[in-house]
């Protein structure tokens, strides 16, 4: 198999995750799926590399935290749904928890059992260390995502999103709209403001801006739940009587968002939102509200975890490198979506 | 389960007593509503999980996970035996592992020795409670709102104190001394052992006990009968903040770390296990044993469920539907053994 062919079977990959995860979720038509894209192949079912061959069966081990959000409700979904689609994948899902001492118990046992690999996605990072390392030191490979772990040692690989990189997104797109207006008011609706990833996302954006010579105006937080957006932004409204532009760091919230927008009747402004809710990116693609884009944060990463941790199992490299093993760390990337290229992602797209 | 006195005249009331019923009729009897529950959980847990149910390794999973509810439970076994209630034992938990992880503390251990980050811990908890208690048995405010203000407000200091992030244990000694395994069984566990023997010596064998028992049956009585009703609800709630803090000493050595976000809702859970063990929620009679069956269950649960690998929104209800029937299985037996 030619590398090209690799390379463009790689990129059907999340696309036939998605597309069979919408098929899962509610098409009703007895038709197959119609092929967007060709590089994607039927008959494997994971649609992707070689890797996805069948292997030795491996038992993997799942534990993330509540699906209290509607992102963390699409980490979870498409992680099992991942492991669906390989035959040589036994997955084990602890009972999410907010509870560390509970997620403590669940490696614990996991342990016990002998998983091959462990996905975790901690509630608290710090937390999850030390049962982490004793999943090392018993020889079961920990996949971490999206909170890093303390230590290490404490994982063989790591998953993560790009918060910096969502802000430098989201400013770059913000400047490149009204780059020619040095004194537009940018405005900026954080999650849980003291928040280390939030602190990230706000320091990328501010980076970003100040590029082009813009600054944020005014910085309102929410706390990622909808009733906390439609409170700060109804705020907002009230203290900024003109604005230019606003980013909105998370979709979920952004519910609450539109709604304080639409409740004080605005519309003077365009905003650019995150995390990629299938929601928000209904609306860019109609047009009918002032989301013009989102910042992708991908819902896909513990996905992306069950994978990692299949080729980690089964002792297999990944299909594209040259080099030897698993990665240790992969970095997700944070692109734009508009209008424009919006059908592209809409598949990744999760309802909150 | 409405009348909380109905204990001792159903003793006198008893008259054609074999030494059988006297003995379903005791603290023993009660608790068999349990001791099936927990058999039945653990035969499913045998048929469905074998060897993996089975082994030495899962029972002290489990047992390292009812470690810290269970003390909790045990100073909630206390506070409702003596007709109040503790909403605030989470979140004052939590305050416990925050302050017990501050530089300050820290730095104070890292010059002496790593007991001060437990003494504080302690102490934390200690006060806590006493607020509770003051506000409770001298504002005469009822314990329902006094321990919901603390609730709020003890998350929030901590919330403050840590300005909401993870605090990491840095002494290493402490560290190791909770990750010991004395007798080939988790410090926890022998922590969790202590706390309960030490429980179950205070309710049932000292004046405290009786005192206790006495107010959550009448305190107008128990008033009246020379008891200082007041000075003993203080130190009922201060109790129950000590167990807060000992739990939090606990987290701290399980998981490393301190955080405002600790023993989010663990109230619940340590309500739910004193209440599932038989101990009445209006007062006036409380178990141990019984705290510590219930707390048992409800981990065992847990780890039957993830063993089958069962989703976890599945696992909810059937928790739901478990906690009625435990209960139910519970009445049916204390019911038969008044009633022949």
């Amino acid at each position: 198999m030619s590398a090209r062919k690799n390379l463009r079977r790689m990129l059907g990959v999340p696309a036939a995750l998605a597309a069979s995860a919408l098929l899962v979720a509610g098409c009703v038509s007895n038709e197959p799926p119609e092929e967007e894209n060709d590089s994607v192949s039927q008959d494997d079912g994971a649609g992707g590399t070689a890797n996805d061959e069948p292997g030795d069966n491996v038992v993997i081990g799942f534990s993330a935290p509540a699906a209290d959000h509607g992102w963390m409700g699409a980490i979870t979904r498409s992680a099992l749904d991942t492991a669906e689609q390989y035959e040589d994948v036994e997955l084990r899902q602890a009972e999410a928890t907010n509870d560390v001492n509970m997620q403590i118990s669940h490696i614990e046992q996991f342990i016990n059992d002998g998983v091959d690999a462990i996905v975790l996605l901690p509630f608290d990072g710090d937390a999850l260390t030390e049962v982490a390392l004793d999943a090392m030191e018993a020889g079961i490979p920990v996949i971490n995502v999206d909170r890093e772990l303390s230590s290490p040692f404490a994982s063989r690989a790591t998953i993560l999103g790009d918060n910096y990189g969502m802000g430098v997104s989201a400013g770059t797109y913000i400047c490149e709209e009204l780059g020619d207006q040095p004194d537009a008011v940018v405005a900026e609706i954080q999650g849980i403001a003291n928040l280390p990833l939030t602190q990230d996302r706000s320091q990328g954006f501010e980076d970003a801006l100040s590029d082009c010579g813009l600054e944020v105006s005014t910085q309102v937080a929410a706390d990622f739940t909808i009733q906390g957006g439609e409170t700060a932004t109804s705020n907002l409204l009230q203290a900024e009587p003109e604005i230019d532009a606003i980013w909105n760091h998370d979709d979920d919230q952004g519910v609450g968002v539109l709604a304080a927008i639409e409740n004080a009747g605005r519309d003077e402004f365009f905003m650019v939102g995150g995390a990629g809710s299938l929601d928000v990116m209904e609306h860019i693609q109609s047009g009918d509200s002032v989301l013009q884009a989102t910042v992708i944060y991908p819902s896909t990463q513990a996905a992306d975890g069950i994978k990692l941790a299949r080729l980690i199992a089964q002792d297999k490299d990944m299909a594209d490198l040259v080099s030897a093993g698993a990665p240790h760390t992969i970095q997700l990337y944070a692109p734009v979506v508009t209008a424009d290229n919006v059908d592209q992602y809409l598949d990744l797209g999760f309802r909150s | 389960m409405t009348r909380p006195l109905a204990e001792p005249p159903a003793d006198t009331e008893k008259h054609d007593g074999t030494r059988r019923r006297a003995w379903l009729h005791g603290a023993a009897g009660r608790n068999l509503g349990l001791v099936v529950a927990l058999l039945l959980l653990c035969v499913f847990g045998v048929i469905s999980g074998g060897e993996r149910f089975a082994n030495i390794d899962n029972v002290m999973t489990i047992l390292r996970l009812a470690a810290v509810i269970g003390v909790l439970a045990i100073g909630m076994t206390f506070v409702i035996t003596s007709g109040g209630i503790d909403l605030s034992v989470g979140s004052v938990m939590g305050l416990t592992t925050v302050w017990a992880t501050t530089l300050a503390t820290q730095s104070m251990a890292e010059n002496s020795h790593w007991i001060v980050i437990v003494s504080t811990a302690l102490v934390v908890g200690i006060a806590a409670g006493a607020i509770n208690g003051v506000i409770i048995a001298y504002g005469r405010v009822v314990p329902f709102i006094a321990t919901l203000a603390m609730l709020a407000s003890a998350r929030g200091l901590a919330e403050m104190i840590s300005n909401r992030q993870t605090q990491r244990v840095e002494s290493g000694a402490f560290i190791d001394f909770f990750r010991s395994e004395p007798l080939g069984i988790p410090i926890l566990v022998w922590i969790f052992a202590a706390v309960a023997v030490a429980g179950w010596f205070l309710l049932n064998r000292t004046t405290f006990g009786r005192r206790t028992v006495a107010i959550g049956g009448n305190a107008e009585a128990s008033r009246l009968a020379g008891i200082k009703v007041q000075r003993h609800t203080l130190y009922i709630y201060a109790l129950a903040g000590l167990t807060a803090g000992i739990a939090g000493v606990m987290m701290l050595g399980r998981t490393t770390a301190g955080t405002s976000t600790h023993g989010m809702l663990y109230e619940l859970d340590a309500i739910a296990a004193v209440v599932v063990g038989g101990t009445l929620l209006i007062g006036g009679r409380g178990t141990i044993v019984g705290t510590v069956f219930g707390v048992l269950i409800f981990t065992i649960l847990t780890n039957v469920f993830t063993i089958n690998n069962m989703s976890t929104s599945a696992q909810l209800v059937a928790k739901g539907a478990i906690i009625v029937a435990a209960v139910l299985l519970q009445q049916r037996f204390a019911n038969r053994s008044k009633s022949t």
